[in-house]
């Protein structure tokens, strides 16, 4: 460890509340980017749906010729990605990667984005 | 078919056990400065790692540490090669992930890993100090591997293009100044290798451009292997698009490259010397140098890892995602790169909050483009086995061999769009 990481934990041992003060308006100030809000939602479903965004874009919103996920309700991307499976809707790769989710996982998928749009509004 | 909870521990702790770190090393108290990750290595891989360790948590320190101020994707550099892209329009700057989230971008070289002080010793002779580490360092060739050939001839006479900028420039120029009538020759190496379909892609896209502009000229694939990625699909699309103008040889026909000669620009297989007028010698590659000069590779040259949370089995502490690792069933694609860069932000963030990682849940998808409008795909879906990461039986797969021209032009279509969203979730 470092000297200076050393010096803080000891400030942070003598006043903790001062020091941590400190370091919270130095996170409120970070977390004034758009990106910083935290989304509560299942672990699981988190790192399911982090999936997604490699073709339909981060948090689901395409730049281009792929649908977005953003903004559509949990219910219908849970329909639809049961569709995209079954093969009810034809798709190029889509049902190709549907049939890799249970039914639970895709409830877990569907619940995450309807969670960042709550958050979002 | 699910993994028990039993089995998920035993992988959980395996190469960790023992380890001064622990599962939780690196967890701080309430009261601990913030938890800084390093992260070697601003491609694919590297960079979603540390775009969604910010996103997912914004109060955690992540440096971002890649020598290249620009990063150009090799995905879509087989497009340039075919005018079909400019070298601008597949290059990332690291912009946003400073403005916008916060990273600290370092443009310098790590040389030197020190796993047991946690620091990474850079070019510039900066000490970073890290809580985790994230090496994503692409990969490297391996010059000795083939006689005659060097990073020198590479530069000068025999491009790989294989890791994209002058050398996609270098390939380019000669394809442009070869004359109509010339040979193309590509030669790939065997298993593992980056980007599987990749040489198969560049064979395509090279021969609609000699179509265009010198339709007398071949294409010859000297290739060490019995099969490749997207095989039927790609055979079947040069028939339909290119017929008669690309060749594959593979091992059982003799396409095993033993020798290159730069000055005569011919290659020697098993059976004959092959002389080309432009040469695509792409060498056989290990993980990138830093993760061999660390430790952090095996006898493989690639680098072992946990599946739960990629962290080294040689070196606790470090993760290593994308090329470089052995993530079972995944290829070696920036998609798969960046599927794991997020999985490992995931983990990172559960590890320095004392918590167990989530069970993994990986993707890849991967398109190659036979011609404008005739694209095809692979997919896949992967989680944890006992055996590691396998992917999920009756998941994923390719295009479908008997796709019409309309699903062949809406692949091509998806694409772009693949290729537009992939770079802004990563660099944007």
């Amino acid at each position: 460890m470092t000297s200076r990481y050393q010096i803080l934990l000891s400030v942070c041992l003598v006043s903790p509340a001062l020091f941590c003060a400190s370091l919270d308006a130095v996170a409120e100030r970070k977390l004034r980017t758009p990106v910083a809000k935290v989304v509560d939602v299942d672990p699981r479903g988190q790192v399911l749906a982090l999936s997604c965004a490699g073709c339909h874009g981060t948090d689901g919103k395409s730049a281009g010729i792929i649908p977005d996920i953003y903004g559509k309700s949990p219910d219908y991307i849970e329909s639809a990605l049961k569709d995209f499976r079954s093969g009810v809707r034809t798709s190029s790769v889509m049902g190709r990667h549907a049939k890799g989710y249970s039914d639970e996982e895709i409830h877990l998928i569907a619940q995450y984005f309807g969670a960042l749009q709550e958050i979002n509004k | 078919m699910n993994i028990t909870r039993r089995d998920f521990n035993k992988l959980l702790v395996s190469g960790i056990a023992g380890s001064t770190l622990g599962i939780f090393g690196g967890a701080r108290s309430a009261f601990a400065a913030q938890n800084r990750v390093v992260v070697i290595g601003g491609g694919f891989g590297g960079a979603s790692a540390a775009k969604y360790l910010k996103k997912l948590d914004p109060s955690l320190s992540v440096t971002l540490v890649e020598p290249k101020a620009a990063y150009i994707t090799c995905p879509f550099s087989n497009w340039v090669l075919a005018g079909m892209k400019t070298m601008d329009e597949i290059t990332q700057t690291y912009a946003t992930l400073a403005s916008r989230y916060g990273i600290e971008i370092v443009v310098d070289t790590a040389v030197a890993i020190e796993a047991s002080r946690s620091t990474v010793t850079l070019k510039s002779g900066k000490v970073l100090n890290y809580d985790r580490l994230i090496v994503s360092p692409g990969i490297e060739f391996r010059w000795d591997a083939i006689p005659g050939y060097s990073q020198s001839v590479a530069e000068t006479k025999m491009p790989h293009a294989y890791i994209a900028g002058p050398q996609t420039e270098l390939l380019h120029s000669q394809l442009r100044s070869m004359k109509n009538g010339g040979t193309v020759l590509i030669c790939p190496p065997a298993m593992p290798f980056r980007c599987p379909p990749g040489p198969y892609e560049r064979a395509s896209l090279i021969a609609y451009y000699l179509k265009e502009q010198k339709p007398r000229s071949k294409i010859l694939i000297l290739d060490p292997k019995d099969k490749f990625s997207k095989q039927a699909l790609f055979l079947k699309g040069w028939d339909r698009l290119y017929p008669g103008m690309i060749e594959w040889r593979g091992a059982a026909a003799g396409g095993k490259v033993q020798s290159v000669d730069a000055s005569e620009m011919t290659v020697t297989t098993e059976l004959d010397v092959v002389k080309g007028d432009v040469i695509n010698f792409i060498p056989p590659q290990t993980a990138g140098k830093i993760a061999v000069d660390s430790g952090l590779t095996n006898a493989s040259g690639w680098c072992p890892i946990n599946p739960v949370s990629f962290e080294s089995t040689l070196h606790p502490g470090i993760h290593v995602i994308g090329d470089a690792c052995v993530a079972g069933a995944m290829p070696k694609s920036g998609f798969a790169a960046s599927s794991q860069g997020k999985v490992t932000a995931a983990a990172i963030i559960r590890l320095l909050r004392g918590q167990v990682p989530v069970s993994p849940s990986l993707v890849n998808t991967c398109y190659s483009l036979l011609a404008p409008a005739y694209g095809v795909s692979v997919a896949g879906v992967y989680r944890l086995s006992t055996e590691g990461i396998v992917e999920i039986p009756g998941s994923g797969g390719l295009t479908p061999i008997d796709a019409t021209d309309d699903q062949l032009n809406q692949e091509a279509m998806f694409a772009r769009g693949w290729y537009n969203n992939i770079v802004k979730d990563i660099w944007g």
